[in-house]
């Protein structure tokens, strides 16, 4: 018997892909570069530096606001959060606490029951990323080519009941990113950071539950919907045995397949939040906000629901060509392309979901020729046929005893041939009746 | 020329455009007054013999790429800087190079230069007296003229009061008058860059050349300051004094430097000046308000130092650095903030409120009071009482927290050591200090004093 429900928000971190980093000039492009190439005074932390914004991620957080359904403040302000850590530069991380870009945002997702649940978004702020360590031994090298390259935080409420919506919410989440065009969201190059808060409380209690476990650096969907399985179990075994729950940090083994103590509530961090002095406080007009919203084609939920009806593709055809916006745009090029060619809509998403042709190489028109040539039958005359089908049996007779004998699969071998022959694609219904007329 | 050094910033470069003499003639100059006189003052910490066009001495908290900084730290001790500051980069292309780097407190925290790593810099006029500080080695460099002039920065005071203390002009622009990039940090919404100079007219001139902000810092205007038009008395101008609260002691302002001050008053009246009197009623907060924000933010700034960089260990700090880190990391804290960091902020902006009243209201075109409420003090007498030496900054720090400029003028002489006096200005408004002072120096001639060294 059910005695528990789960109460879960999410945070996910958004690596926006902007020419240049947050607070300076180097360029954000800093993925499989040579260590601390992409750095100059500001995002080293070097005495003196002072940071200043960069208005293309102020833009792309504005557009993630407007996907995400938020309101977006005229008047916003960044704040420094304080703590030690090797990986950050200046002692300090410049984010926003008090006065996010956007607030009040909702977005929609499925549950385990099918049925469809709206998650309230919390905030998106803006901040920005910390160095990178990597540990050698005894030795710890820091490269801070990612150090300053702008980040989205979004922020949920705790209205996620079960792990179907998590992963759903997720899924949607980097479908948007990546169809607004202001990141590539890769899970495992780290553009998208998911953690999870999790906690669980009586059926039928209202407040909150007065503690929560923050599930951090699980860099997957399919491990963050484990590690949330897992504390699920585990908090419920613990509550019915009359245990109490506490704050803490956790993370998720992947080996052992369970969620493992990080950081207890003793240790958390007072982050001394303040107005960063450096920066101004930002104004943006609600023209400018507006005209933002007019950067935003279509999003992935919506084009999903246009392929269905514009086009009558399947639930299952639409969502995997909305998965990705290029993808999407691809199909539609395609399908302008193929105008009075005979080809179908349907047929042009099943050639592009089977042949997975190289979007970024084949030209839409290109690939319009494959789909036809490949459909494109040679009409062979019927005493050409004939003549070839005889030769073909002459030089397999072998293959014909087996045929006589009822071995089926010969068939197939012989219409093979028959069409080697011709060098042509053919009807191979024809192939096939005119063997079966030979061999009588 | 035996007195190449004894020349002002205007008067050098008149002297070198008639070939008086040439830049090799004068950095060698400086270079030789700075091998005979610094040993006994310590104003460098560091003199760079391949200066050779106009010598100017930089405060070692703001960055001259390939020089060291040490910001007057341990902590820093063998650092060197790979970039300019935005001053730096303007005052190269106005044929400055940088004859050296000059001491003080560390981190700019403190107002007598005791607080060096390197060892306290003297008073040129009583090598037993503090020179003032942070910028205590700018000051002391400028008043035994050791370089034509010199840069500073100032926080709550740090430009002003060494400037007073040394007899000598210290400007104090508006904040975001000057970029700050390249300037190590101490207090982001006070810290401001600025010139300390032979005299106002010289002041003038490094303000035009160091102003226009940049791309990097964002509190900092694009404009450059330019002088429209010089004065030649003070007519039709009104001056504020603000009115000292019944018990003169609690600003600990000494008798001697008050009736420095009525004189200079005085002076200024004869020059055509109207005195009103004014009231500040918010300035009674001004050193709690100030010390919570700059001691805030001091905890934050000097995280980036950590000991995970730049060589050396956090033990390295001072004991002044470690009380404020200590003291700053504690208002911000939750639980505290409000009490601390956000009430300042309220009685902050009632600070800037007083002052628009004075000079939006009460039409006062500056406003003059005392830089220090005592001239410079022997060294060692304050350093076991640092509250004493957070109250010397009573009469700078409001400026600070308004934002708006601030000149220190020499205006007289107590027990033989130097007296100034502080003009404030609207935000932005540097022109009518700089006049006032300019009209108040030519009448009085206070700068042309020169400690016996």
């Amino acid at each position: 018997m059910k005695q528990y429900e789960t109460v879960i928000g999410l945070e996910v971190h958004v690596e926006l892909s902007t020419k240049s980093k947050m607070f300076c000039s180097c360029s954000a492009d800093y993925f499989g570069k040579e260590p601390n190439t992409h750095t100059c005074p500001v995002c080293l932390g070097l005495p003196g530096a002072l940071p200043y914004i960069n208005k293309e991620a102020i833009e792309s957080c504005i557009k993630i606001g407007h996907a995400l359904n938020c309101n977006i403040k005229t008047q916003s302000v960044f704040e420094r959060k304080n703590y030690f850590y090797p990986d950050l530069a200046k002692g300090y991380q410049i984010s926003q606490y008090r006065w996010p870009l956007c607030v009040s945002g909702k977005i929609e997702v499925v549950s385990a029951d099918g049925t469809k649940k709206d998650i309230r978004i919390n905030r998106a702020h803006q901040e920005e990323d910390t160095g990178k360590l990597s540990h050698r031994g005894r030795e710890t090298l820091i490269d801070f080519n990612r150090s300053g390259v702008p980040l989205v935080e979004i922020v949920t409420e705790p209205d996620f009941t079960d792990t179907v919506q998590i992963r759903d919410y997720a899924k949607k989440l980097q479908a948007i990113m990546r169809s607004i065009g202001v990141s590539n969201a890769d899970m495992e190059r780290g553009d998208m950071r998911l953690e999870a808060n999790v906690s669980i409380r009586g059926i039928g209690q209202k407040e909150l539950p007065n503690y929560r476990v923050e599930l951090k650096n699980i860099n997957s969907f399919r491990f963050m919907v484990a590690a949330v399985e897992y504390e699920i179990q585990r908090q419920s075994k613990l509550l019915s045995k009359g245990e109490r729950l506490h704050q803490e940090t956790r993370g998720w083994n992947e080996d052992k397949k369970i969620t493992y103590l990080q950081r207890s509530k003793e240790e958390a961090h007072d982050y001394r939040y303040f107005p960063e002095p450096d920066l101004p406080p930002i104004f943006i007009s609600p023209e400018e906000i507006e005209k933002l919203k007019g950067g935003i084609t279509e999003l992935p939920a919506a084009t999903l629901e246009r392929f269905k009806k514009d086009y009558q593709l399947g639930e299952y055809e639409a969502e995997i060509l909305t998965r990705d916006k290029k993808l999407a745009d691809y199909f539609e090029q395609v399908i302008l392309a193929s105008e009075n060619t005979g080809i179908g809509a349907k047929k042009v998403a099943n050639e592009i979901i089977n042949k997975k042709p190289d979007i970024e190489k084949v030209l839409p028109a290109d690939f319009v020729n494959q789909i036809h040539s490949s459909q494109q039958v040679f009409a062979i005359g019927k005493a050409e046929l004939e003549t070839i089908v005889k030769q073909v049996l002459e030089e397999n007779s072998k293959a014909v005893e087996d045929y006589k004998k009822g071995k089926e699969s010969v068939k197939m071998f012989l219409v093979g041939q028959v069409i080697r022959m011709v060098g042509k694609k053919i009807d191979t219904n024809k192939v096939k009746e005119a063997i079966k007329k030979s061999i009588k | 020329m035996s007195d190449i050094t004894s020349l002002t910033l205007v008067e050098t470069l008149s002297a070198l455009n008639s070939k008086e003499f040439s830049k090799k003639e004068l950095n060698d100059a400086y270079l030789k007054r700075i091998g005979q006189i610094d040993p006994l003052l310590n104003s460098y910490l560091y003199v760079n013999r391949d200066s050779d066009k106009i010598p100017a001495a930089i405060k070692d908290i703001i960055t001259v790429s390939g020089m060291q900084m040490t910001c007057g730290s341990k902590i820093l001790d063998g650092y060197i800087t790979p970039y300019n500051a935005t001053v730096i980069e303007k005052l190269m292309t106005k044929d400055i190079s940088f004859i050296g780097k000059t001491n003080m407190d560390e981190f700019a925290m403190g107002s007598s230069g005791e607080n060096s790593a390197y060892g306290a810099t003297k008073n040129p006029w009583d090598i037993t007296k503090v020179p003032g500080g942070s910028s205590s080695g700018s000051a002391a460099a400028v008043a035994a003229d050791l370089c034509t002039f010199a840069l500073g920065t100032d926080t709550g005071g740090s430009i002003r009061q060494p400037a007073s203390l040394c007899g000598v002009v210290g400007l104090k622009p508006s904040y975001g008058r000057v970029s700050r990039y390249g300037a190590q940090a101490m207090g982001s919404s006070l810290d401001q860059i600025g010139p300390i100079t032979k005299t106002v007219s010289d002041a003038r001139l490094v303000l035009e050349w160091i102003s226009d902000g940049d791309l990097f810092d964002s509190n900092a205007e694009k404009t450059i300051f330019t002088s429209k038009k010089r004065l030649s008395d003070l007519k039709g101008l009104k001056i504020g004094v603000v009115q000292l609260n019944e018990n003169k002691s609690d600003a600990g302002l000494d008798l001697s430097v008050l009736k420095t001050m009525e004189d200079a008053y005085k002076k200024l009246s004869e020059l055509g000046a109207e005195i009103k009197e004014i009231v500040m009623p918010s300035f009674k907060y001004s050193i709690e308000t100030y010390y919570s924000i700059m001691l805030s933010e001091v905890s934050s700034n000097l995280a980036r130092f950590d000991g995970v960089r730049f060589g050396k260990s956090r033990s390295e700090f001072g004991l002044e650095s470690k009380r404020r880190i200590i003291l700053g990391t504690f208002a911000l804290s939750s639980g505290y903030f409000d009490d601390y960091f956000v009430k300042a902020s309220h009685i902050r902006s009632k600070i800037k409120k007083d002052f628009v009243k004075a000079f939006v209201e009460e039409k006062c075109d500056v406003i003059v009071g005392p830089v220090s409420p005592t001239v410079a003090w022997t060294i060692g007498e304050k350093v076991d009482n640092p509250l004493a030496m957070y109250l010397s900054d009573v009469y700078t720090v409001p400026a600070s927290l308004a934002g708006i400029p601030g000149l220190s003028v020499p205006c007289g002489f107590s027990d033989g050591l130097p007296v100034g006096l502080q003009i404030l200005g609207k935000y932005m408004d540097e022109e009518t200090i700089l006049n006032v002072g300019e009209v108040y120096e030519l009448a009085t001639k206070w700068h042309k004093r020169k400690p016996d060294l």
